[in-house]
């Protein structure tokens, strides 16, 4: 047992401050569980959004030491023994109590991708797919919806403003899963130019670097989206046919 | 007169695991309006846990599976106390919800033809798992939530349910509250589908999420309703065990499916020590046959490793007792003897995952420690097999909240397939309802303020007020320790006696603070349907005098063929107590028996 101070925000919409609480940690113990002992012994009414403790749902997301994490996949191990440890809520969604933060934004966005709609079946009334083709969709759906790749993007951590104009890196993931399901027939490039705007990303991979699925988001996701983007809406030849066809 | 904020609708959902979100998926379908309540955000519900796959009879591995040997497996697998009905529509309409979800976009693991590919899991004849490396639940959770966002459902995110309401003998509503603001929320709707999962966090060492603390099982209860089979509880034989911060987290049953074995501290493969005359005929009995399994699985029988979950946890279990275990109290699961490290990270990411960050693992190269922890209630809410209706008019239930579809004891995959048969038939069977009746039922203002009252009085009690962490974290320790794998009288007895002590506190459980977004305020109405269900699983384990799939008695250590004829129920009296009665099992047709006398 190694004695830890957690310096843990309390607060709501109106301000809030750290509150240091002395804690027993033992042997293997995650952030969460920490917090879970604060909560249990002297904060009765910490508020902390949390479900698996397994990293399977993606919502005890905070930033630990100013670092986007998953408190339930954040060993203590990681700290020096006995270090101050401060746990502080999302920064980029408004804050409701205490940890937890109000991520309906993310809900909004969801709710403005056009749904699958897959090419008819063969004839048997089911599909083929071969595993190499939906090698990357599967890795995109690996996405556990924890929101650190939202959090931590500068568009709108840094500027607010942007929301409405701007999905963030989850939903270029899940853009880039639909636009290369072998089975899906919409097409959301217009989308993912205007509405989306994929432009404003910047290839800072910040998102990449705290997913805690290790989705190569940038790479893998946002690149080649934005590659089919500019194919399509900015190749001089391609916008010369447009023009010439009147569209 | 207080007012509340008040919606209508046609069918209430209340939970948005994989029942919940498939049964608001079809009750919408049906053109019901309807409301979907979760207590968390959408797509956190328990579901995004499971990890396995999803069991239906597609046949795309072994062409002669069918439904007949999937409903067979199942109905061996419940030690034949399932509702045969319900098993049989499970393995009849299993293969359609799997397709279903792939034209709503999901992306199953293919065959090298490109179709859904299947593993093997315990208690399957066949290779039967639709799935998705070791995260199947997800990209359920995911498939389903997506496409319910498109289909004009309301959805109330973190929102607890704390009380369904009646009009005269019919479901009328429900009452909770914004986990957010505190406020209470009214529904008023013609059909409620209860779709809130288990139990979990009533015991110590668990696989559960936070969520698991009974409530639609106690909602029914309290709205009139029967339990059946509360004493079935499985122990799911390979949790985690080391560090103690990780006790009980899942390890999927896919790591033996894909090839790892059980071992004790002599090293030896106890399991072959724990084939039991009922599945002896179909197991392997020699190492060299379960050998020969993994690569010519027609002219060998299974490995005992395989056998259905209740079977291995009890052997893990006097393995332990024994002497014989790991270091940390555990016994060892090897998969890295068997298979390459790229093979073990493709198929089983998350495991690799989990066990390299939480414990130090690599079980690329070394076995796991693994051992039992509370997985699954097969006991819930007595259902109509065809509509999922309940004994009470208006109320459904589909998922782990109901019973009957596993009998005493779930093969692993027959969830996520459960959740999504009777959670379609579950919205189908509630729309239905709702669509004949001409009005909504009326809502007992009288019965609203009593709830309201109650749900505020966490804060009445001042500094008496007890502590619901602690009452929670002792409540875990009973039923850990006298309601666990192996049960007798006396610790029933015992475990009673505490469970109504925890009862009594719990009335003065409460939190300083105010009602905004307040988790110990929530944990102190929680204790309610813990403690509820603690209790029916404690009577209704007493009552059953025998050992059968997940109930052990090691006073009555064999299974009753008297016993085997009955459903414990669990009802609610008149006076608000708890009245247990044993009610025969429906009589599965001649046909359907027929299948268990076929040599196999």
């Amino acid at each position: 047992m190694v004695r830890t101070i957690m310096r843990v925000f309390r607060g709501d919409s109106t301000g809030g401050q750290y509150e240091e609480y002395p804690v027993e940690v033992s042997e293997g113990q995650v952030v969460l569980d920490v917090i879970h002992t604060v909560q249990a012994e002297q904060a009765l009414d910490l508020a902390v959004r949390w479900n698996c403790k397994a990293g399977k749902c993606g919502s005890c997301s905070a930033e630990v030491n100013g670092k986007p994490r998953l408190m339930c996949m954040t060993r203590m191990n990681l700290f020096e023994p006995g270090a101050t440890i401060t746990v502080a809520p999302m920064k980029t969604f408004p804050l409701i109590r205490d940890l937890v933060t109000d991520v309906s934004f993310n809900y909004e966005v969801a709710k403005t991708i056009p749904a699958f709609k897959p090419r008819p079946p063969e004839a048997d009334g089911t599909y083929r797919m071969m595993q190499e083709d939906i090698d990357r969709g599967q890795e995109f759906r690996k996405c556990i919806e924890c929101f650190l790749c939202q959090n931590v993007c500068h568009v709108i951590r840094d500027h607010p403003e942007n929301k409405p104009n701007f999905a963030g890196p989850r939903f270029f993931v899940r853009l880039a899963e639909l636009d290369m399901h072998p089975l899906d027939t919409v097409d959301r490039l217009e989308l993912a130019r205007k509405d989306a705007g994929i432009g404003y990303c910047n290839i800072t991979k910040c998102c990449t670097e705290v997913c805690p699925e290790d989705i190569h988001i940038t790479d893998n996701a946002i690149i080649p989206l934005k590659e089919r983007v500019a194919d399509r809406y900015y190749d001089p030849l391609r916008w010369i046919g447009r023009k010439l066809k009147g569209k | 007169m207080p007012d509340y904020e008040t919606h209508e609708y046609d069918v209430l959902v209340i939970g948005a695991g994989g029942a919940g979100l498939r049964a608001a998926i079809e009750a919408s379908a049906q053109g019901a309006r309807t409301a979907l309540v979760c207590k968390s955000l959408l797509g956190k519900a328990h579901t995004v846990m499971a990890e396995g796959g999803i069991a239906a009879a597609l046949g795309n591995v072994y062409e002669q599976d069918n439904w007949q040997v999937h409903f067979r497996d199942t109905m061996r697998g419940g030690k034949m106390l399932n509702n045969w009905r319900m098993a049989q529509l499970h393995a009849q309409e299993a293969p359609d919800r799997v397709h279903e979800l792939e034209n709503w976009g999901a992306l199953f693991d293919r065959t090298a033809d490109g179709r859904i590919l299947q593993r093997d899991f315990g208690g399957h004849r066949y290779a039967r798992l639709a799935h998705v490396g070791d995260r199947t639940g997800l990209e359920m959770i995911r498939t389903l939530q997506q496409h319910a966002v498109h289909n004009g459902i309301d959805v109330f995110m973190e929102c607890t349910i704390s009380r369904l309401l009646k009009d005269g003998d019919r479901v009328s509503g429900a009452i909770g509250y914004w986990r957010e603001s505190g406020k209470v929320i009214v529904f008023n709707a013609k059909a409620v589908v209860l779709a809130t999962g288990g139990v979990g966090k009533a015991f110590k060492i668990t696989s559960n999420s936070w969520e698991y603390t009974g409530d639609g099982h106690s909602l029914a209860y309290w709205a009139g309703a029967d339990l059946i089979d509360m004493e079935c509880v499985q122990f799911h034989p390979t949790g985690m065990v080391w560090p103690p911060s990780v006790r009980g987290i899942l390890v999927t049953e896919g790591v033996r499916g894909d090839g790892g074995t059980l071992t004790n501290s002599d090293g030896v493969q106890f399991m072959f020590n724990y084939i039991t005359p009922y599945f002896a005929s179909e197991t392997a009995d020699t190492i060299e046959e379960a050998e020969r399994w993994y690569d010519d699985k027609r002219n060998n029988r299974r490995t005992p490793n395989l056998l259905p979950r209740d079977e291995v946890a009890r052997a893990i279990n006097s393995e332990v007792k024994a002497g014989r275990g790991s270091p940390h109290g555990g016994v060892f699961l090897d998969i890295a003897s068997r298979r390459s490290a790229e093979y073990i990270r493709r198929r089983l990411p998350s495991m690799y995952h989990q066990f390299k960050q939480l414990a130090d693992v690599d079980i690329t190269a070394t076995a796991m420690e693994v051992g039992p922890t509370m997985h699954y209630i097969m006991g819930g809410v007595r259902v109509d097999a065809d509509t999922a209706q309940s004994t009470v008019p208006g109320l459904f239930a589909a998922g782990e909240c109901a019973g009957g579809m596993h009998g005493a004891n779930r093969l692993g995959g027959n969830s996520l397939s459960d959740l999504l048969v009777f959670g379609r038939r579950a919205g189908l069977g509630a729309a239905e309802y709702a669509g004949n009746l001409r009005a909504t039922p009326k809502l007992d203002q009288e019965a609203l303020d009593g709830v309201v009252k109650e749900m505020f009085s966490p804060f009445d009690h001042g500094s008496a007020a007890e502590n619901p962490y602690t009452i929670q974290h002792e409540l875990q320790d009973t039923m850990h320790t006298l309601v666990g794998i192996i049960r007798n009288k006396s610790e029933l007895d015992e475990a009673m006696v505490q469970v109504r002590g925890y009862q009594e506190r719990a009335q003065r459980a409460g939190v300083e603070g105010h009602r905004q977004y307040n988790p110990g305020w929530h944990l102190s109405i929680d204790l309610k349907s813990m403690l509820t269900v603690s209790e029916a699983i404690a009577r209704a384990a007493e009552t059953r005098k025998e050992s059968r799939g997940g109930h052990t008695r090691d006073d009555y250590p064999d299974p009753s063929p008297e016993w085997g004829k009955v459903n414990v129920v669990v009802r609610q009296g008149p006076g608000g107590d708890m009245r247990i009665s044993t009610e025969p099992l429906p009589q599965m047709p001649a046909d359907l028996q027929a299948l268990f006398e076929e040599a196999h």
